[in-house]
């Protein structure tokens, strides 16, 4: 028990290093623009199928799920307002950051493991590149900036998959739905929750990095540096939910 | 040939030798070599936590222009040792000059300048997935050329390729390649920053005789026209036959025999005798 809370401390301890390490860098190496860019196509485009399509869902059947009880308090009115709330607040964030967990950060810790276990970060290393600045910096500022573009695009097709689901059992218009969502939408709803997505887009870059970068030598540690990138990304990114659900109660309620 | 004792082995030592290297004068043999020696570790000391004690105080030199081939069991530390030459490895104790600079005093940027004359050839070639042959080339010299891409470039990408043989490959990923494709295409990558010492890590390992033998010629080729220095680590004794200068057995983390391939090949030594069967 002692063992492994050591353990874990100890990995924490690494985590924190490696970002340190990271803030070192990028005031001090010049900036990789090409792998920068390239890496937010990766990120950022190659993932929006899959967040737009898991976006749309969570809004359709949201917007199905919450009509049972708010038609049985006669409120079916204030259901695209609703479910435009839970999704912009909470559900369209945290959803496509677990995606994105699952997908980049993962795929950042499989590739940056198998550079690793097949001397190929060595290979830079003694051709004078510095690995960190070209692989890890480069992953890191893109994933932090493509999450939160990622979510603020989620939100839109989610928000409209729950026009979808409005649809089912009644008549709105596209025009009278989205109004409604508009009206019960204010300032505090949205910044916080953008805010926090950078955070997330941090969190999956650097852990996915992190893990690949540390691989340790033999090819299963490829295997394993991806799985624990999945599982240590997602449980991050629920503590920071928790964090900013209570930093932003603070800051805006009177 | 020298083959020294340590605590744990039976080796005999021949007397006669050892007379031969006393007589030759430690001091001097040191202070006239350093100018014309490549590598020069002395003392060198390496663990991995504080069980797994890999490099006992190894001494190791090579003369400029020398081919040296390293043998060893798997896991006595071979890698290590060189790659402690290029600052991959950060060894506990000892001194590991290489040009004449010990590059274990040296901040990150003398490092590099060191490391661009040193090419080093691992294992599996180590190229980079994400990049055909061409980008694998075209990225470290870019970086160091501080140019962009042109037709000049180009053409001296395919010079390089072409002298391992390779311009065919020039647009295919790593993938796509065979195992001493992979290795030819590793070496050009190295060999377009035009070193002065070469490291090879077992460049044979994993090939086809045939194929392991064309490398060996390649090493042979590359050591007489860009001529370099070469250290290489090898269990193929074809290709330590046909490339080495002088062989040097590690053992326990020393060098516990040392001389050329011939000589070895004809020790009498039961463990010596145990690498050419
Ligand atoms: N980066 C590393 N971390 C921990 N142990 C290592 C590392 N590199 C090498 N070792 C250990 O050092 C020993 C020698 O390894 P190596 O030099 O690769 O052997 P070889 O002679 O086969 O090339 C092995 O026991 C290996 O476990
Ligand atoms: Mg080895």
């Amino acid at each position: 028990m002692i063992d492994s809370i050591k353990l874990v401390l100890d990995e924490v301890g690494q985590i924190f290093h490696f970002i340190g390490r990271f803030f070192k860098q990028i005031r001090k190496a010049p900036f990789e623009a090409r792998e920068f860019l390239h890496q937010c196509y990766i990120i950022g485009y190659k993932s929006f199928p899959l967040v737009a399509i898991t976006g749309f869902i969570m809004g359709m059947v949201l917007a199905i799920q919450t009509r049972p009880t708010l038609s049985s308090f006669g409120a079916e009115s204030w259901l695209p307002g609703m479910v435009a709330l839970s999704l912009i607040r909470e559900i369209s964030p945290v959803i496509t950051a677990l995606v994105c967990a699952g997908k980049v950060s993962s795929g950042i810790g499989a590739e940056l493991g198998s550079m690793k276990v097949t001397n190929q970060i060595d290979a830079m290393e003694v051709s004078a590149i510095n690995p960190f600045n070209y692989l890890v910096v480069t992953r890191i500022l893109a994933s932090t900036i493509m999450i939160p573009i990622l979510v603020v695009l989620a939100d839109g097709v989610s928000v409209f998959g729950g026009f979808v689901g409005v649809n089912i059992h009644s008549d709105v218009n596209l025009y009278g739905y989205f109004s409604k969502v508009l009206e019960s939408l204010s300032f505090e709803d949205i910044v916080p929750a953008i805010i926090k997505t950078f955070f997330f887009g941090f969190v999956i870059g650097s852990v996915g990095c992190f893990q690949g970068y540390n691989a340790s030598r033999g090819t299963e540690s490829v295997g394993k540096a991806a799985n624990s990138a999945v599982v240590v990304a997602s449980l991050s990114i629920f503590i920071i939910d928790l964090l900013a659900v209570q930093i932003a109660d603070l800051i805006f309620t009177k | 040939m020298n083959i020294s004792k340590n605590i744990e082995s039976k080796t005999i030592i021949p007397p006669l030798i050892q007379k031969s290297e006393k007589a030759d004068g430690l001091e001097n043999s040191i202070n006239n070599e350093s100018a014309e020696n490549v590598v020069e570790i002395r003392n060198l000391f390496v663990s991995f936590g504080k069980k797994n004690k890999v490099l006992k105080g190894l001494n190791l030199h090579l003369e400029k222009g020398e081919s040296l081939v390293v043998l060893g069991k798997s896991g006595s530390g071979k890698s290590v040792a060189i790659k402690s030459l290029v600052g991959l490895v950060r060894p506990d104790k000892g001194v590991l000059d290489v040009f004449g600079k010990d590059v274990c005093k040296l901040d990150l940027d003398g490092l590099n300048k060191i490391r661009l004359r040193i090419g080093f050839l691992f294992q599996n070639g180590a190229l980079y997935d994400s990049m055909t042959v061409r980008e694998n080339l075209a990225f470290t010299f870019l970086r160091h050329t501080k140019r962009n891409y042109s037709k000049e470039i180009d053409e001296k990408i395919l010079a390089t390729l072409e002298s391992v043989g390779l311009e065919k490959a020039i647009d295919k990923f790593p993938s796509e390649l065979s195992g001493g494709m992979k290795k030819r295409a590793g070496l050009a990558r190295i060999l377009i920053l035009k070193p002065e010492l070469m490291l090879y890590d077992e460049p044979t390992t994993g090939l086809d005789p045939i194929t392991s033998r064309e490398i060996s010629e390649l090493i042979k080729s590359i050591q007489a026209k860009y001529n370099t220095s070469s250290i290489i680590i090898t269990h193929d004794l074809a290709c330590a036959k046909s490339t080495a200068n002088r062989v040097v057995i590690l053992k326990d983390g020393i060098i516990g025999a040392e001389g050329t391939y011939e000589e070895l090949e004809q020790c009498e030594d039961e463990w010596v005798r145990s690498f050419f069967e």
